[in-house]
């Protein structure tokens, strides 16, 4: 087949290149195209004229508007559904298909619902689908199938799209004559400008004008190229304006290598000013038929003829009110179509219905005469896509005389400018001119934003000079538009469609009114007009219109329906864009992985759970001496005379008299008493402190840390540094580890009076100086934890292992850390503690200090021992000592769940299992047994310990 | 949210950059403190339409508390002060 029954001869303005012949297919059967050929537009040159069937009738539909926002001519390609056929170009060897149309376009069996259609009306689904309830699932299934969406295949390329950040002066939204020459006035006047352009080429309805439009077109390109400060990005959509003109840009095609095939991709614009020259939208009249494959619009056949060379079909009917319409007609002429008669709305002319089935056949015009025809092409007036000024906060008014909306632009905020078609008519000189004063204007206030930013930036100098632009000028002057007069034409004499994508007629709209919804915005709402995938382009005038005349009212105060972002549909993926989520290791890494740890997630630290047998680690500990990668434990280094003062107020136990060489455990709540975090903090110096965090909670403890000392004390003198990757950790652990350490440390006397438990040393390991001992004992072991400069980590890793190699040295993983902490009873935050653990729930009676003014939490831990604890944190042992029951296991009194298991392990040590759980306050008292209920619903025997440590509680063998 | 948001610091910088902490409440003596004020220290807000203080955390840039007059209708900024400012 060849593509060429309705190619044109060459045409002045066409974008095609004759040079490059593109095969594709169309439903399995073999297409040409040229090389910009949108899909749709060689599809029509080789006398295509259905694209797809509709949503819910399955009506055939054809070519509306060759634009974007075509409803009619969504397609598949390859795996991508959904693609705007009129938009995107054909390449080659492209595989297009239509969607959801079984068994083919041409006999859709679901077309016989065309049939059903008075019981198909708006509500139809509320309505039938609603009872019984139960049968909601059965009722989508089959619906699902009627619906007009496409197919993805599961096997779809994962891609990473990417993002962009933009700084413009002046964003300009719309490329064409009003955006360029507002681009170049900016640009002129020392702005950056990024000019967007939704279709594929700059210069908006130029491009399928006559010889004078291609003539401006080709000057104002040609200044556009010669002005560097224009950045131009064509295939490309403003989605959205936000708060400080922050506005979404989508790139449809974006240069430049991208991961991954049809990848959009999105531009974060933080624009100085905006201008708003989108130009307007034709819209559809609505008469019967009038979604016939064969009813376009006048800018639709201008499109075709003037940048396809397609001819639009062979016997036309016109409908016009306006000089698109005009010159709609003489393009036709040219292109060789017929065109039976010219209806001027001007002059009463009208047509009031479409008759055909799978395309025009004839219509019927105001006096009564029925024309043979396959085209009939209205231009009955426009729309205008005030989308971006509704998100800009403005409200736009109806303007009768000219039947379209306007911007208020007396209510725009100062940063939003507009021009062009959406501002008013007028010769394209007028409008040109309305355009380069409205960007000059826009670089004005661009300047006078840039200048306020640097101002408010407290670090600058006085002097600085303001950026070098015309910064003394007073405003612009913005010459008025004059509003041409156009007939109101929404609705003909009979009844037609007003959503095309939606399948949502004007008498839909009406019986929406009749049962009462009877604003714009609730019917909408209920007949789903407006809502389908081309969003109220084509139809929102239309919808207001039909409820304005169903309610008796004008269109102004019907108002329109609010227009959200985003302007066109967005991929997800080009919202997601790349994760950036930073993944941490230790300087031990590469020995972790020699010695095949198995990995650990632990927030965004990468662990090493254990080398092989965790349980075998902790024997090892508790016979000899093992070693772990404690580095993430987070890690701040205080400095200043008023750290003590802020150790009292953030930890509930009391500081004030920690000695030189201390160290000292403590624990965090928050203002409602809750436990946030624990830790020790050891006394370096004088006013030299190192606090320690549990890992997960190391940027949340310094996040605190700050916010106390910078909003409740901002006269106090603490410094705080986090220093949790500037040392790497390793915990030295067993009987056998101050043996170890005494053939490596240099200026340290480790011996147990010179050096006891809980106290902090500093020194030399392994040759690294300004190292960092602390005596603690996480494990229940005598232990050592040594923090040393992060580059010396491995080095002081492998010298610990080397040399301890006669001790039974061996590297333990978290899983065996947990297991020896449990034995311990030491609990861990977040674990043993949950969100609402108040102090005294989790046992730490001992360490608070009520006596003290102020510390975070305090009043509620008052409270909460005055009123008594509803739940304790226990050490518990099951009965039988072979059962582990699962972390989360449920504690039972009676029918009544009474606490829960937080940790639980095999002890290696005691050859039986053992846990911490919270209980309620009765079942607190030693050697209660309660029942613990396993997830398959099997209770067993636990007794309740008297302390939570289970091995060694007196902690004799932390202070060897 | 997408507004600029003048840092006492850095000046106008994205919002995106910082972390909300709500509004500021002043936090009652902790030793003459009923049950009530503290709570609603804790837990109450006013959450006006209309001007409000609120505390906003420069962390993705200086780190820095900041106190923040806006108007929530609106968005407008009309003033801004270190957090340990008296205000």
């Amino acid at each position: 087949m060849t593509g060429d029954a309705m190619r044109l001869g060459p045409q002045p303005g066409e974008v095609i290149d004759r040079a490059a012949r593109l095969r594709f297919t169309w439903n399995g059967k073999p297409y040409s195209g040229y090389a910009g050929d949108t899909i749709i537009s060689a599809l029509a040159a080789a006398g295509e004229r259905v694209f797809s069937r509709s949503m819910k009738y399955h009506r055939p539909r054809g070519l509306l508007t060759a634009g974007f926002h075509d409803p009619g001519c969504m397609v598949q390609v390859g795996d991508e559904p959904n693609v705007r056929g009129a938009h995107r170009l054909v390449t080659d060897a492209m595989v297009v298909s239509s969607q959801n149309t079984w068994p083919s376009l041409r006999f859709d069996v679901k077309g016989a619902n065309r049939l059903a259609g008075r019981f198909l009306g708006a509500g139809f689904y509320y309505k039938t689908f609603m009872r019984p309830q139960v049968l909601w699932p059965a009722y989508e299934s089959v619906l699902r199938r009627f619906v007009n969406g496409g197919s993805v295949s599961a096997d779809t390329p994962h891609i990473l799209p990417e993002k962009r950040h933009a700084h413009p002066d002046v964003l300009v939204a719309g490329g064409g004559p009003a955006g360029m020459a507002a681009a170049i006035a900016a640009a002129r006047a020392g702005a950056s400008v990024l000019l967007v352009e939704e279709e594929h080429q700059l210069g908006g309805h130029l491009r399928w004008g006559g010889e004078a439009d291609l003539a401006t077109l080709a000057d104002l390109a040609g200044q556009v190229a010669g002005e560097p400060g224009i950045e131009v990005l064509t295939d490309s959509v403003v989605l959205g304006r936000y708060d400080g003109n922050w506005i979404a840009v989508l790139e449809r095609s974006p240069a430049g290598p991208m991961p991954g095939a049809a990848a959009e991709r999105l531009i974060k614009a933080r624009a100085k000013s905006l201008v708003v020259a989108p130009g307007l939208i034709e819209r559809p009249y609505v008469i019967e038929g009038n979604d016939l494959p064969g009813v376009m619009l006048s800018t639709a056949v201008r499109r075709l003829i003037n940048l396809y060379a397609v001819r639009p079909g062979e016997r036309a009917v016109v409908l016009t009110a306006n000089a698109e319409g005009d010159a709609a007609v003489a393009d036709l002429k040219r292109a060789g179509v017929e065109v039976a008669r010219v209806e001027d709305a001007r002059l009463g002319g009208d047509v009031t219905a479409v008759k055909g089935r799978s395309g025009v056949r004839a219509v019927t015009v105001a006096d009564g005469t029925t024309i043979g025809c396959d085209l009939l092409v209205t231009a009955v007036g426009w729309t205008a896509p005030t989308s971006l000024l509704n998100m800009s906060g403005n409200r736009p008014v109806y303007n009768p005389r000219a039947a379209r909306f306007f911007p208020d632009v007396a209510g725009l905020p100062a940063d939003v400018l507009v021009t062009g078609g959406i501002a008013g008519d007028g010769r394209l000189e007028e409008l040109a001119g309305h355009a380069a004063a409205t960007g000059a204007e826009a670089a004005r206030r661009a300047a006078g934003v840039a200048r306020a930013r640097a101002r408010a930036v407290p670090t600058r100098e006085a002097g600085d000079p303001p950026p070098a632009r015309d910064a003394a000028a007073g405003a612009v002057p913005v010459p008025d538009l004059p509003v041409d007069p156009h007939p109101e034409l929404f609705i003909g004499k009979t009844h037609g469609m007003v959503d095309f994508s939606e399948d949502v007629s004007s008498k839909d709209l009406e019986g929406a009114v009749a049962e009462g919804f009877d604003s714009a915005e609730l019917a909408k709402r209920f007949t789903t007009a407006t809502m389908g995938p081309v969003q109220g382009k084509l139809e929102t005038v239309n919808t207001v219109a039909v409820v304005a005349r169903a309610t008796g009212r004008s269109i102004a105060d019907t108002g329109t329906t609010t227009w959200r972002p985003p302007y066109v549909p967005v991929t997800l993926g080009a919202l997601a864009g790349q994760a950036h989520e930073p993944v941490r290791y230790s300087p031990m890494q590469p020995w972790h992985e020699a010695h095949d740890a198995t990995p650990l997630i632990a927030g965004a630290w990468i662990r090493p759970d254990r080398y092989g047998d965790a349980a075998a680690e902790a024997r090892n500990v508790r016979e000899h001496v093992g070693i772990i990668d404690v580095t993430p434990i987070g890690k701040l280094d205080l400095r200043g005379p008023d750290v003590p003062k802020l150790l009292n107020l953030l930890y509930v136990n009391k500081w004030s008299k920690l000695e030189i060489g201390r160290v000292r455990y403590g624990v965090m709540c928050a203002d409602d008493g809750v436990v946030l975090d624990d830790g020790v903090t050891g006394r370096l110096g004088e006013q030299h402190y190192l606090m320690s965090t549990t890992s997960s909670g190391a940027a949340t403890v310094w996040e605190w840390v700050e916010n106390w000392l910078q909003t409740e004390h901002p006269d106090w003198q603490v410094h705080v540094t986090p220093v949790t990757t500037a040392y790497a950790s390793i915990n030295v652990a067993g009987p056998r580890s101050r043996e170890l350490l005494e053939r490596i440390t240099g200026g340290v006397d480790l011996a147990n009076e010179a050096f006891p438990y809980m106290h902090v040393r500093t020194g030399t390991i392994a040759g690294v100086a300004d190292s960092v001992l602390w005596r603690i004992g996480f494990t229940g072991e005598l232990s050592y934890e040594l923090h040393v400069p992060a580059s010396y980590g491995l080095h002081v890793w492998e010298t610990l292992l080397d040399r301890g190699a006669d001790l039974g040295i061996a590297a333990f993983g978290v899983e065996a850390q947990r297991i020896l902490r449990l034995e311990k009873g030491h609990f861990i935050v977040g674990q043993d503690t949950d969100g609402l653990t108040r102090a005294f729930s989790a046992g730490l009676d001992w360490a608070i200090k009520l006596d003290k003014d102020d510390f975070a939490g305090r009043p509620e831990l008052a409270w909460q021992l005055e009123a008594g604890v509803a739940q304790k944190l226990v050490g518990l042992q099951p009965v039988d000592g072979t059962v582990v029951p699962e972390e989360a296991s449920l504690i039972m009194d009676g029918s009544e769940i009474a606490g829960r298991i937080t940790s639980s392990r095999m002890s290696p040590t005691l050859g039986r299992s053992i846990c911490l759980a919270q209980v309620d306050a009765h079942l607190a008292e030693p050697g209660t047994v309660v029942m613990v209920r396993l997830p398959g619903g099997r209770e067993i025997e636990a007794r309740v310990m008297p302390q939570h440590a289970h091995v060694d509680p007196d902690g004799g063998r932390m202070r060897v | 949210m997408m507004i600029l948001l003048p840092c006492a610091w850095c000046g106008p910088r994205d919002a995106a950059e910082f972390q909300h902490l709500g509004e500021v409440v002043p936090r009652p003596d902790p030793r003459t403190t009923t049950a009530l004020q503290w709570r609603s220290y804790l837990y109450l807000r006013a959450n006006p339409c209309g001007w409000t203080t609120e505390t906003w955390y420069h962390r993705m840039g200086c780190r820095r508390f900041i106190k923040v007059e806006r108007h929530t209708e609106t968005n407008e900024i009309r003033a801004v002060f270190p957090a340990g400012a008296a205000g």
